[in-house]
């Protein structure tokens, strides 16, 4: 075999697998401006199926749900990974350190059904003691929280391992606090790490449906719960539109945040240099 | 007063409550609700509070335990089946992404170093957009009157819709639709970090690129290849959304039983045992994930 038929075969290798990993995403989009009722047969443009989005008050109530979620989900993973992480990352030995590793892992691994299953089980046993909390916002919301903290810890870890922890060394002998440490050195270089753990943890909230299906109660519907119960039912154009609505801000966010940490990355090289170049003067 | 002061201060230093939060946290939201599950899973049906399993007898508690839902499961065929074909989907699915993904990895991490910061980007992309979303789309796909038979019969190609939507074959191509990514992102991570200088000798040494590539690259990318396969295989075994969207009849998957014996029989006690049994069977794969993982992180610091 020569290099350029390595070179063709190994590009088209990869065209297939963006094909395989788009085409889907492509017709859903396509598909939303069709006119037709039936959501495979192409008929003409329009915008019908986008104005019936407007109107579908279920759907909208199941989005602004989703989204308080997401938001309060990612904030609180974020917050708890950022603990994980530095227990994990930082003290490398105490009693119960594996058991913290491999109990922040799990929820990673594990399929939904028994997280979602595990979790709605001991909050009506708490309910049964405690008579709190009733299921709704909150019970989805401590689900969400459980699953991005392990997500979060992962992010937050391997930035840390990235970090030099001389930096922190050399702040503390210039008479830092601990909290100060943290405050000045640390956060700061942490800081794109966190952005891309809300960001991850937002969508894995936004997501979520099975989780979402055994700890919500009566009333509380978020938005993958309104769109799985349709797509199970059949195909339905709304959903297309809705799809489309996603796509294109997520995209959007991905796109804005990639931007955002190579900025970031960028200035940080930038002042480095300064730095350095200002000691050497 | 100061002493009492001084010991408070003392127990909630830096150290302890770092700590302290995120095991509290853990241990209340990931380990009490497995033991919970463990529990009612030999409870009877009517009495899944701790207090009713224990019975005094002459002064002696006596923790009664039922097995009724284990003896069920073991000796009911279609559970058996169920489990069975789990690991068979699951297993065929971690193949699949593996033969698909080690090479489109290998690629990547071969590609000029300018691209590969988009060619990641846009493997991440569809994962940031909605997975349910993204199995819907592949039911508008795969029905009879779809996207792909429609134009495979304006086409000419076929005179017949192709049965495609509700068979094993469109449970696989969601599974592995769905997991890719999980499979290519550590395998790529591993790959682009293999030092060239080993295939370099080997080729000083007379070795055709073909043998370099499974006596060097394959066996160093070990790690890549086990955590890629562990987080595609452990929750391929227990997926619910993709068998109930894209499975038939006849694509049994124990995620969806487990579903439909908490939400249609309102079973918890079974509903539970059904989860212990499928939490047994991904110990080991979790094991050798967890194992490697920390294996991995030594290796690095």
């Amino acid at each position: 075999m020569n290099t350029n038929m390595i070179k063709w075969f190994s590009q088209s290798w990869m065209i297939m697998v963006y094909m395989f990993l788009y085409m889907p995403i492509v017709t859903l989009v396509i598909f939303s401006f069709n006119d037709s009722q039936l959501v495979t047969v192409w008929s003409h443009a329009s915008m019908r199926w986008y104005v019936a989005l407007m109107s579908d008050s279920d759907l909208i109530a199941a989005v602004a749900l989703s989204l308080k979620i997401a938001f309060f989900s990612a904030l609180i993973s974020v917050l708890f990974g950022v603990f994980t992480a530095f227990c994990l990352n930082r003290y490398k030995r105490f009693s119960g350190r594996t058991l913290l590793s491999s109990m922040a892992t799990t929820p990673l691994v594990m399929p939904d059904v028994i997280v979602g299953l595990s979790l709605l089980l001991m909050l009506v046993s708490m309910q049964h003691w405690l008579g709190y909390p009733e299921r709704g916002l909150f019970t989805i919301l401590l689900g969400h929280a459980l699953l991005g903290t392990a997500y979060a810890t992962v992010v937050v870890t391997s930035r840390l391992r990235e970090m030099d922890s001389k930096l922190d060394e050399a702040a503390m002998d210039l008479g830092c606090q601990p909290l100060q440490v943290f405050r000045l050195v640390t956060f700061p270089l942490l800081l794109p790490a966190l952005v891309s753990a809300f960001l991850l943890t937002f969508t894995l909230s936004f997501d979520d449906v099975v989780l979402s299906s055994f700890l919500s109660g009566p009333g509380y519907s978020t938005m993958p719960m309104v769109i799985f119960s349709r797509a199970r039912l059949g195909l339905n154009p709304t959903i297309n539109a809705v799809a489309t609505v996603t796509i294109v801000v997520v995209t959007f966010a991905v796109i804005a945040s990639s931007f955002y940490t190579s900025h970031q990355e960028r200035k940080r090289r930038r002042e480095i240099a300064q730095a350095y170049s200002d000691t050497n003067k | 007063m100061n002493k009492i002061t001084n010991y408070v201060r003392s127990f909630f230093n830096g150290r302890h409550v770092v700590i302290g939060v995120p095991y509290l946290w853990f241990l209340m939201l990931a380990l009490v609700p497995l033991l919970i599950v463990l529990k009612i899973s030999v409870s009877e049906m009517e009495s899944t509070s701790v207090s009713s399993m224990i019975s005094w007898s002459e002064g002696w508690p006596a923790i009664k335990l039922n097995f009724a839902s284990y003896v069920f499961i073991g000796s009911d065929e279609l559970y058996v089946q169920t489990y069975l074909s789990s690991l068979k989907y699951a297993l065929l699915t971690t193949i699949i992404c593996l033969a698909i993904g080690y090479p489109f990895a290998y690629f990547m991490a071969r590609s000029p170093k300018h691209l590969q910061p988009m060619l990641l980007m846009l493997i991440m992309l569809p994962f940031w957009t909605s997975f349910l979303l993204r199995i819907y789309a592949w039911k508008t796909l795969l029905v009879n009157n779809g996207v792909i038979n429609n134009v495979l019969m304006s086409l000419g190609i076929i005179n017949a819709p192709l049965e495609m939507m509700n068979t094993p074959f469109s449970l696989m191509v969601g599974m592995v639709y769905s997991y890719l990514p999980f499979m290519i992102l550590p395998l790529y991570a591993n790959l682009s970090k293999l030092d060239m200088r080993y295939l370099e000798a080997a080729a000083d040494l007379g070795t055709s690129p073909f043998k370099a590539f499974w006596l060097i690259t394959v066996p160093l990318s070990k790690a890549g290849i086990i955590a890629g396969s562990m987080l595609v295989f452990i929750p391929a075994v227990g997926e619910y959304v993709i068998p109930e969207l894209l499975g038939g009849p006849n694509t049994l998957m124990i995620g969806r039983v487990l579903w439909d014996e908490f939400f249609s029989n309102n079973d918890w006690p079974m509903a539970s045992a059904v989860a212990v049994v499928m939490i047994l069977l991904i110990m080991l794969p979790m094991a050798i994930y967890n194992k490697y993982q920390s294996e991995q992180s030594e290796l690095k610091s």
